[in-house]
């Protein structure tokens, strides 16, 4: 498999959704909303609470929250992933593509790669963002920064990127099966599901701490690689051409 | 440049393409005639390496269809116009050309150097950076058919490059057909127009799952279908209807206003016969002419008949 090829398929695709504001509008406002949205929270708990009892549950809250970014990795490739592969279909452009010298692996790539390489990097300077905020407000209140730490490592270059695989190879899949991408965006988004439950399980109790992380880590990679197999059986030019809706 | 033996593609139970055995030489331009579903599309992706075969052999441009590192150097070397022209509205002719150009790996120079020639025999040079979403249709046709020359192939596929377009539109795309014949290109034309196929093809191929024939435009004219022999009179009558029968011993002879049509099998035997005869039956001949069965009618009768090639 050659990369090359593959990078030209993702730049390509990226240049294309750079004026698509179904895909541009998630993919700015999510991590921003992320990255200013719930540190202006922390601000607002640590002015209302006065300091009591913010030791215990603020660091508990504030890992609840970063867990954000895993929800945004699984958000934002949908949209971009549906685009991608649906938007070929109904323009018809498909078969043009599997006519030049490339195989079936690398359009593959090139069209994961169109997804994640935007979504991760939307997500890293949302998290940037996000990491300096929080700790403008836990020196004063906690009396030490917050940020850096392994939680957010394990975050930002782990799991948010195998949940982003993971939800770019559901895409591509349930786009095999559908004729737009608002469909494809709407069965795509079942990805994202257990992962608010993990969210809420976090707020509740349970920890989202660098450990659980990496055990949560070690599933969407099995998953991805399952996803990955039957991803690449599902996009081959004779599947596509003869059987594709 | 394409050679196939008994290339047979099935769908399950369906046989789309069976027992399809043709040669095609470089520089030669090849209409693939047949209707709706009768096997056109799938035989070119089979030898433009885009799906595979169930059984049989084909070698496109030097290399033989069936394994991925061969199919790979078949698609260098081709070009493939499909029947939607699937291009990226929302990007420019330029970039819809560069993009493709990148994938077949071509140098920026060169690529750069094609793209402008390319866009300028299609006469759309001047609109290269508009969105090829203001384009009309045959517009898109022409970057399309660009699009697929755009790495310089040595075989081009054209998947009804002039269905859907309007009078106008399809005689721009007919004109660049016309031109690339010119810069002798061997082409592979999947085409429902016959006028089209007679005015471009050098040779035809009628297809119905079987391939039912192949030959050059006349050669087929001239084999698969009745010739017949119009008579100018200066007047017609039912006499010499009659005269022309008993001279030829056949009942195809009729009279329309003042032209005499007789069916024949040989006319350079015939021909003298039917002059004798009118002439004996009083008439007078003004014009004598052979007229030609049109594609058309050799389309309709083989197709219809399903007759199999020899």
């Amino acid at each position: 498999m050659r990369f090359s090829q593959a990078w030209i398929i993702a730049r390509h695709d990226m240049g294309i959704f750079r004026h698509r504001w179904g895909v541009m509008g998630p993919l700015i406002g999510v991590p921003l909303g992320v990255a200013i949205g719930f540190p202006l929270l922390v601000s607002y708990i640590v002015a209302t609470n006065g300091g009591s009892g913010l030791d215990s549950y603020l660091p508990q809250l504030i890992d609840a929250f970063s867990f954000w970014f895993v929800i945004g990795a699984a958000i934002l490739p949908t949209a971009i992933a549906a685009y991608s592969v649906v938007g070929e279909k109904v323009e018809k452009s498909l078969e043009p593509l599997l006519s030049t010298p490339t195989t079936d692996g690398e359009i593959l790539l090139g069209k994961t790669l169109s997804a994640f390489v935007p979504t991760i990097l939307a997500l890293w300077a949302g998290s940037v963002l996000f990491q300096v905020l929080i700790d403008g407000f836990t020196r004063g209140a906690l009396g030490y920064l917050f940020y850096p730490n392994w939680a957010m490592f394990v975050i930002l270059f782990a799991l948010a990127p195998l949940v982003s695989l993971y939800a770019i190879e559901l895409s591509v899949l349930v786009s095999s099966r559908v004729t737009d991408a608002r469909s494809a965006q709407q069965y795509a988004s079942v990805t994202f599901v257990p992962l608010i439950f993990l969210y809420v399980a976090g707020e509740i109790g349970l920890s989202l701490g660098t450990t659980n992380l990496l055990y949560l880590a070690g599933i969407f990679g099995v998953a991805v690689l399952v996803l990955f197999q039957v991803s690449r059986r599902i996009f081959h030019r004779e599947e596509i051409l003869t059987r594709w809706k | 440049m394409i050679h196939a033996e008994g290339l047979t593609k099935r769908f399950g139970d369906l046989t789309a393409v069976d027992q399809l055995s043709l040669d095609i030489a470089e520089g030669e331009v090849f209409g693939f005639l047949g209707p709706n579903g009768a096997g056109k599309t799938t035989t070119v992706r089979m030898l433009a390496a885009l799906i595979s075969k169930t059984s049989g052999r084909a070698e496109v441009a030097g290399f033989e269809i069936g394994n991925e590192a061969a199919e790979l150097k078949i698609r260098e070397r081709i070009g493939v116009l499909p029947d939607n022209v699937g291009l990226y509205d929302s990007t420019s002719a330029y970039q819809n050309l560069e993009y493709f150009g990148r994938l077949h790996r071509m140098d920026p120079a060169t690529l750069r150097k094609n793209i402008e020639r390319l866009l300028r025999m299609m006469d759309l040079w001047e609109k290269k950076d508009a969105p090829v979403s203001t384009y009309s249709k045959g517009m898109k046709q022409k970057v399309a058919i660009a699009r697929a020359l755009v790495h310089d192939p040595i075989l081009l596929f054209l998947d009804e490059p002039t269905a859907n377009l309007d009078p106008e539109a399809a005689k721009m795309v007919r004109d660049v057909l016309l031109e690339l014949k010119k810069e002798n290109r061997t082409i592979f034309l999947n085409t429902h127009n016959l006028d089209e196929a007679q005015r471009i093809c050098d040779r035809v191929g009628i297809i119905r799952t079987r391939l039912l024939t192949v030959g050059s435009v006349d050669v087929l004219r001239s084999g698969f279908s009745r010739k017949q022999t119009v008579v100018r009179l200066e007047r017609g009558s039912e006499e010499i209807v009659a005269a022309v029968k008993r001279k030829l011993g056949t009942d195809g002879v009729a009279l329309s206003g003042d032209r005499l049509l007789v069916d024949v099998d040989d006319p350079e035997r015939e021909n003298p016969d039917i002059n004798e005869a009118v002439v004996a039956a009083g008439g007078r001949v003004i014009e004598l002419s052979q007229v030609s069965p049109s594609l058309e009618e050799v389309y309709l009768k083989l197709v219809h008949e399903e007759k199999p090639a020899p």
